[in-house]
Formats: C-alpha cells, structure tokens, sequence
C-alpha cells in the first residue's frame, strides 16, 4: 500500500503551531483518544475511530505508525510518543503537543495491536488516503476499500466521486459503490450488479456470488449468474494471455541461451559444450561489476551488457585458438574436448569466486509489473527480457545478412576451401565467428542473471535445453531458432498446469526425441544435395 | 610377416594373444584379491581390506560399463552421452530387488511397502514393483529394462538416420529427461534419495566380508564374460560390418547391409551390458540414486574409453580402473583440483593421444619392431660388408 506524502520536520512544526491555535475542547478529545490508545485492544479501536472522526493532519502518520508498530508508552509520563528515530539515538516525539526528546528503549513501552485493529487501521488509512493529492495513491485506496461494509464510507465515496478528476479512480469508486449495493441492499439495480460484471476485482466476484447464492431463481440472482460467467471467462483469458506470455518469457531465456549456439553448432558446425559456461561468465561479470558499482545499480547492468559480451567472446575465442582449431571436422572429440573446457570453467568459479550462489540485484526499472487488469499482471524484468532478446535476435541477423562479416562467415560455412581460395581468411573468420557466438552467450548470461541466481551451475541448467532448441529449429538457421524457443518456452507453459513443471519439461523432451526422429533436419532443414546432410 | 600373422588377419581367433593376457591377470585378480582379503591376517602387510576389496569391485563394475560404451563408441561410432541411462536402469532394477529383501525391517516396519512408499502414504506396491522379490525376475529385468529402452530408442533413432552429433545430443537428452523423471516421487523410485539402506542379497547380509568378496568375484566374472561377448562380436561378421558403419555408413548400405539392423543391435547388447554393470555396481556402493542418470556421468564414461583408448577393449578396462583410481584419489587428496583435473584430461587426451594409452602402447611396439628390422638390416649390411 502506498500512503500520502509522510511528512517531515517542517510538518511537524506547522502542526505544532496548528496545535496551539486549536479550541480547547478539540484538543481535549484528541487528547482523550490519544490517551485511549494506552488501554485494552477495544479503547484502541475506539481512539483510532475518535482520531478519524476529529479529523486531525497527523492523523494517517500516526496511524500508520500504530499499524507498523512504531508508537509507544512513555513509562515515565505515560504520554503516547511517537519514534522519530532509533540511530545515532532513541528519539521520540509526543503525539499532541510534538514535543521531541531522546530517550532510551527501555523507557518505553510499545503499543501493541492485534490482527482486528490491524485490518481497521487499514481500512481508516485507506479512507484517509482517499483525499490524496496522488491519483495514484488514491486509486489503491479505492481498490482496497472495497468490500468493506462501513455505510459511512458509501456515503463518503459517493460525495468524492462527484469531485473525482481522474476516471480510472472515479471507475473504481463506482465498482466499489456497487459492490456496496449488492452487498447490503435488498434489491439491488440491474445496473450494479453488471458494473460487477465487468470488474474483475476479487471482491465484486465475492459479492455477485453471495447474491447469485442468496437467491439463485430471482431475477438478481440470475442476472448475477450472467455477470459471474462474464467474468469467469474474462479470468480465463486472462489465464490465456498469462500462459502465453510466461511461455514467451521463458522461450525468450531459451532463446537467448541458445542463438549463441546457433551460431558456433548451426553455421560453424562446432558442438560448444562449454557454451553453458560461457552463460555463466556473462552472469559473472554481471555480478562484478554489481559489485565495482553499486551505487548505480540500474546503470550497472547496461554496463554488463558490452562487459558480458568482450568477456565472453574472448573467452571463445581463447578456447577456439588453443582448443578447437586443431579439431575442426572431427565434431565428436570437440564435444569431449569442450566439455573439458566446461568442467575447468565450472571448477574456476567454484574456486576464485564462490561454490554458492550469488544474487544479482535487479535495478528499479526492472522491478515491478505492469497491471493490465486485476487478474492479469506482467512482471517488467520479464518484458524487457523479452525485449531485449528480440533485439539480440534483429542484430545478429542484421551482422550475418548484411555486413562483410557475415557474409564470410556465411561463405567459410558453407565451403571452406572455395571461401579461401577467393581470399577470406578462414582462420581469423573461425575466430571471430567463435568469438561472436560465445560474446552473445555472455550477453544471454546479463539476462539470465536478473532471473535467476548467479551458481557456477547455472550454465549447466541450460545447455541441454539450448541444444534441443538449435536442434529443434534446424542448423544452421536463425529463424528456426527464434521460432523453437518461443514455441518451446509456450509449450512448456501450457503443460505445466495440467502436468506439473517435471512432468512438462520430460514431455517436451521426449516429444522433441520423437520429432528428431521424423525430422531429423528439424523444424527448418538447411536445404542440400549431400548424402551426408 | 609370417604366414600365420595374415591368417589371423583374415579369420582372428577368439582368444588371440592379447585376449589371453587380459583374461589371465583378470582371473590373477579374481583369485588373489578374495585371497588377500580372506587368508592373509589383518596384521600382515599384504592384507586388504574389505573397504579396499567393495572399491576394486566398483572399479570393474565401472569397467564393464567402459567396455559397454567402447562397443558401441570404438566399434560402431555411435557417440552416446546416454549410456549412464542404461546404467542406472539396471542400478535401479537391481536396486529395486534389494529393497523388497529388506521386507519388515524398514523403519517403518512395512513388510509389503518400501519405506519412501509408507512415507508417501501408498497403501499398494506399484504394478511394476510386483515380481521384484524374486531374484531371477530382477536380474532378467536388469537385461530386460536397459534393452527395451535401447531397443525402442534405437529403433526409432536408427531407422530415420539420427547420426553423429545429432544421435548424441538426443541420447543426452534421453538420460536427462529420465534423470528429471527418477527425481519425482510419484514415478515410484524413491524420488530424490533413490533406494539405498540395503540389508541383505539372496539372504547374505551385504554387509558381511565374505558377501564382499563374492560381488567382487561375481564382477570379475562378468566382466571377463563382458569382455568375450565384445570380442565374439567384434571378430564376428557382423563386427566386421559395424567397424564398417563407423568408418563409411552410407557406403555399407549402398553396398545392401541393413545399417540400421546392425546398429540396433549392437546398441542393445552394449546397453545390457551397462545394465549388468550397474546391477553390480549398486549392491556394492549401498545406494542408487537419480544422479546416476546425470548428463555429467555419461560423458565421464567417455573420457575413461577415450583415456584409455578406444577401439580396443582392453583401453577401455584400463582407462576406467586408472581414471576412477584417480579420481578416487584426488577427490580425497585435493577435493578442488578433481574438476581441473577431470577437464584438462578431456581436452589433453583428445588434443594429443586421440587414441589413448592403447594407442601409445602400440606406437611403442611399432617404434621397436622398425627398430628391431632396422638392426636386423644393419646386421645383414655388417655381414655382407664382412
């Protein structure tokens, strides 16, 4: 929940001088509630109704700090204190008269509340909240007053609305007026009742079910019953969407994990099984350069983006000039070779870093979720994912169709001895292309680390999957492998409800072992005449 | 050459000079380690231990799982980075019959269920849990489970012409889908601990020093029986063909062989063999879990045939028995460095022995046969100069 602005010092002296101008009796009843709030757990409820009603400009600050466990009993004058602050030292102001003075823990006593008070102060912020400058803050208000039952609260919302500038606040006031009227009166309209309908707040459904089960063969009842089909299926494509995005998200990771490999396997024909580590070192650099800055965490991981990259893809390249080069055309024993490089990679971080996972901070632009209803909210980091993989995808197409670049390393793929003859040199092509392939895969490791922890596992975890989805979209072929991994990721999504995520996961494995079997070119099949493929 | 060297050539004989020797310091090992360990007193340098004994027992078994994979690797050029599966099948077939010997003296005390079964609340033994007290039907099931999977997938896999890198990547798959599926409780297994708190096998208690020595001689037996069913097919024909398919697999069938018929069932037999392998394995080390099923274990199988030298059984027993030797070692020593080491032998022994220790050996034996003919001309040139 979101509160108005809490106030600072100057605040506290206005109110202070405010105080002093106030009529005496006002200050005496709110002298009383306030002193209420010393008593048993009823005397409390009874303050915090007096303190809404007196209507004091303190009111939701000293509220909230009830509800948070933040006001106290002076043991000494028996006044209710306020904590202002705990460091350098204890510091505490009078709630009336906003006297401060230092104090010590244990001179005061702290006032307790329990789970009843807990919901009433609540609902009391929340109605205070209503009058916030902030649409926004006032909207939350709105949403988590509804279904409460206090007539004086329908009365309030409907004054307010009236006055209501911002239409998604004024929206919400009318659901939350209709779920009243549902509520509580005997024959509630036509018109609320399909207001509901076109809600998907839980409450509105909860109150259209207790109508609907009041008296299912009147004509409310039955009215009640269209809208809750209205929105059980409303709710159902919003479980659609959900999936579908999940899937897409979790196909955008697969994609990102694999594109890398697409290009070392798929044009180069090399089997990278250090391709997962390379992933892992992305997610490294992620993480130490988190730590070089940590003041900037949002900068830090557009940072590591060309960080990630140059690590990676020197690394690659290391491996292809010391390793691989002395193996090309001979797949089987780079696999061993490389896996051998994947075990060092593994051992090296599990050394000079750490054997336990590490936690990437995720920067504030990243956090959150954008609500599109109720039911339905896309977290960010998992948009931007997204985002950010389909742009990865464009580059590299874009480097592989249209620049010199690519062009050699499309012409040394496909026949290295007429690539050299022609002048390419195929050697620094190899290493470069092995560079690239391997940079992405550090690029794939940026992301991944704002999803997950950073383990010297973590590339293991997919270098399975990566190779099913190459596989599976057919060597050699961009497209193929965008197209795998979406679809991948959204039928891993789809089983999952039904069959669990284990269960989801074996079923998409062994559905991909049957389809190599039909199509062992898969999905996209390089088009040849060798016997060989 | 002498005559009777091109007639081995042509038509080799089951037990040629090299097979003789293998087998000789195998049946020297079956015979000396259950002496060593029975016989010779504790206090005598030469003992060995129980402890010692159950680790040389898993050595073989491991052994025989090398010469399973060298089959289908060395022989019929068929990468598989699944056959810790078939492994683990025949683990868990073996596994499975030990678990129902424990009867009622689980900790709970179930005589019909399994403990993880009364813990997950069944009230019946699983279909395929029926037939497992029996000795006879675990050890065909040990046969029986790795062969239909190699079966089924090689069926499948053969006919529509999966090769190379792709047939690998798939049976990687395959070992990591059923290591995902061993992980789940419902499947029956014991999910994450797998069945482990053995007490006895065909009434012996496994804990017992001459129960010991009796896996360890039921391992070297089979892997002597291992190693002759290997090389029965290598010499045979059909041997001849899947040597073959390794080296030019469209040429073979150009030629009318039914490739997929050969690799099929060499591909069967090799992962029996995995199977009894693992079936001796488990009762030995006391427990079998899903991690056996791990993608990492099946490549670990290939760099002891690599190591060792693939394309001759005897590398093959050689690179296990010295690559577990050392692991066994490093791990205990240097916990840290057995990764490294594990690593760096994967891309030395592929950088620079592409054909192992077998292969220096028989560098070595040719270096001294040109240099015997080498003396035995400078010999004929010193007489003639005479």
């Amino acid at each position: 929940m979101t509160y108005p602005a809490l106030t600072g010092w100057r605040q506290l002296v206005l109110t202070l001088m405010l105080l002093c101008l106030s009529f005496g009796s006002r200050a005496a009843t709110l002298d009383e509630s306030v002193a209420l709030l010393n008593g048993s757990f009823n005397d409390k409820s009874t303050a915090v109704q007096n303190l809404m009603s007196v209507g004091h400009d303190q009111t939701s600050v000293w509220l909230q700090a009830l509800l948070d466990g933040n006001l106290y009993t002076d043991k000494a004058s028996n006044q209710v204190v306020l904590l202002v602050a705990e460091q350098p030292e204890f510091s505490v102001q009078e709630l009336v008269s906003g006297r401060t003075y230092s104090s010590s823990k244990s001179d005061l006593k702290r006032i307790m509340i329990n789970n009843a008070l807990r919901k009433e102060l609540r609902v009391a912020l929340s109605s205070l909240a209503l009058t916030s400058a902030d649409s926004q803050v006032r909207l939350t208000a709105v949403r988590s007053l509804m279904g409460s039952p206090d007539p004086a609260l329908t009365e309030r919302l409907t004054s307010l609305q009236l006055q209501e500038t911002n239409s998604d606040v004024r929206d919400a006031m009318t659901v939350a007026l209709a779920i009243n009227e549902v509520r509580n009166a005997s024959k509630p309209g036509r018109n609320a009742i399909e207001v509901l309908g076109d809600s998907l707040e839980p409450e509105a459904r909860n109150a259209l079910q207790q109508l609907h089960d009041r008296n299912p063969a009147a004509a409310e009842g039955k009215l009640a019953a269209k809208s809750l089909a209205n929105i059980e299926r409303k709710i159902l494509w919003s479980g659609y969407i959900e999936t579908l995005f999940f899937g897409l998200s979790l196909g955008s990771v697969l994609v990102l994990a694999a594109i890398g490999l697409a290009i070392t396997f798929g044009v180069m024909g090399i089997i990278n099984m250090a391709h997962g580590e390379l992933i892992m070192l992305g997610a490294y650099t992620t993480y130490g350069i988190q730590l070089l800055m940590p003041d900037h965490i949002g900068l830090s991981v557009l940072v590591s983006i060309p960080a990630a990259f140059v690590v990676s893809g020197l690394m690659g390249i290391l491996i292809e000039r010391s390793v691989i080069r002395f193996l090309y055309g001979r797949p089987l024993e780079t696999l061993l070779a490389t896996f051998g490089i994947s075990l060092i990679l593994q051992q090296l971080v599990r050394t000079f870093v750490s054997p336990q996972n590490r936690t990437v901070q995720t920067p504030d632009w990243m956090t959150g979720s954008l609500e599109l209803s109720p039911v339905l909210s896309l977290t960010w980091n998992r948009i931007y994912i997204l985002i950010f993989c389909l742009m990865v995808f464009a580059l590299l197409f874009v480097l592989l169709k249209r620049t010199r670049l690519g062009l050699q390393v499309r012409a040394v793929s496909q026949n290295r001895a007429m690539a050299r003859a022609m002048g390419v040199r195929s050697a620094r092509v190899d290493a470069l292309t092995f560079g690239l392939g391997s940079g992405i895969a550090g690029v794939a490791g940026v992301a991944l680390s704002q999803l997950t922890n950073v383990g010297p596992n973590l590339g293991q975890a997919y270098i399975i999957d990566s190779f099913m989805v190459v596989v599976f979209g057919g060597v050699g072929n961009l497209w193929g492998t965008l197209v795998a991994g979406l679809s991948l990721g959204v039928a891993n999504k789809v089983l999952e409800p039904t069959a669990g995520a284990v269960l989801a996961k074996i079923l998409v494995l062994v559905f991909i072992i049957l389809f190599i079997q039909k199509f062992p070119r898969g999905l996209f099949p390089q088009k040849g005449r060798s016997a060989e493929g | 050459m002498t005559a009777a060297n091109e007639l081995n050539l042509i038509q080799p004989r089951l037990l040629d000079k090299g097979s003789q020797r293998f087998l000789l310091v195998l049946i020297a090992v079956g015979v000396l380690v259950p002496v060593l360990n029975l016989l010779v007193p504790e206090s005598s340098g030469l003992h060995l231990s129980t402890y010692t004994v159950t680790l040389l027992g898993k050595y073989l078994a491991y052994a025989l799982l090398a010469l399973a994979v060298d089959l289908v690797w060395g022989y019929l050029g068929i990468l598989s980075l699944g056959h810790g599966a078939f492994f683990a099948l025949g683990g868990y077939a073996m596994g499975m019959y030990l678990m129902r010997q424990i009867g009622d003296r689980g900790v709970y005390g179930n005589p019909d269920l399994p403990d993880f079964m009364v813990f997950l609340n069944w009230n019946e033994l699983p279909w395929y849990w029926h037939g497992f007290d029996q000795f006879w039907f675990a050890m065909l099931m040990v046969l029986v489970a790795p062969g239909v999977l190699a079966f089924v997938f090689g069926w499948f896999a053969f006919r529509s012409r999966v090769t190379g890198v792709y047939l690998s990547i798939i049976t990687q798959a395959l070992t990591y889908a059923l290591l995902l599926a061993f992980f789940r409780n419902e499947m029956g297994f014991g999910g994450n601990n797998g069945l482990t708190d053995f007490k006895d096998i065909l009434g012996f208690s496994l804990q017992a020093d001459t129960t010991r020595i009796a896996l360890f001689s039921a391992t070297v037996l089979a892997l002597a029986l291992g190693y002759l069913i290997c090389r029965a097919i290598i010499i045979s024909r059909l041997g001849r063909v899947a040597m073959a398919v390794r080296d030019a697999e469209n040429r073979v069938r150009f030629v009318g062989y039914r490739v997929e018929h050969i690799k099929l069932f060499v591909f069967c037999v090799s992962a029996m063999l995995a199977g009894v392998a693992g079936a001796l394995y488990v009762p030995q080390v006391g427990i079998i879990n899903p991690s056996e099923f791990s993608p990492l274990n099946s490549i670990e199988m290939l760099i002891w045939v690599a190591v060792g030298g693939r394309a001759t059984l005897y590398g093959a027993v050689i690179g296990a028995l010295l690559v577990n030797y050392a692991k066994t070692w490093l791990t205990g020593a240097l916990p840290d460095a057995w990764l490294f080491a594990l690593g760096a032998l994967f891309v030395v022994v592929t950088l620079f022995m592409p054909k192992g220790i077998a292969g220096l050996v028989q560098q070595y034996r040719d270096m001294r046969q040109q240099a015997a003919r080498n003396n035995g001309g400078a010999d004929k040139v010193e007489e003639k100069a005479a």
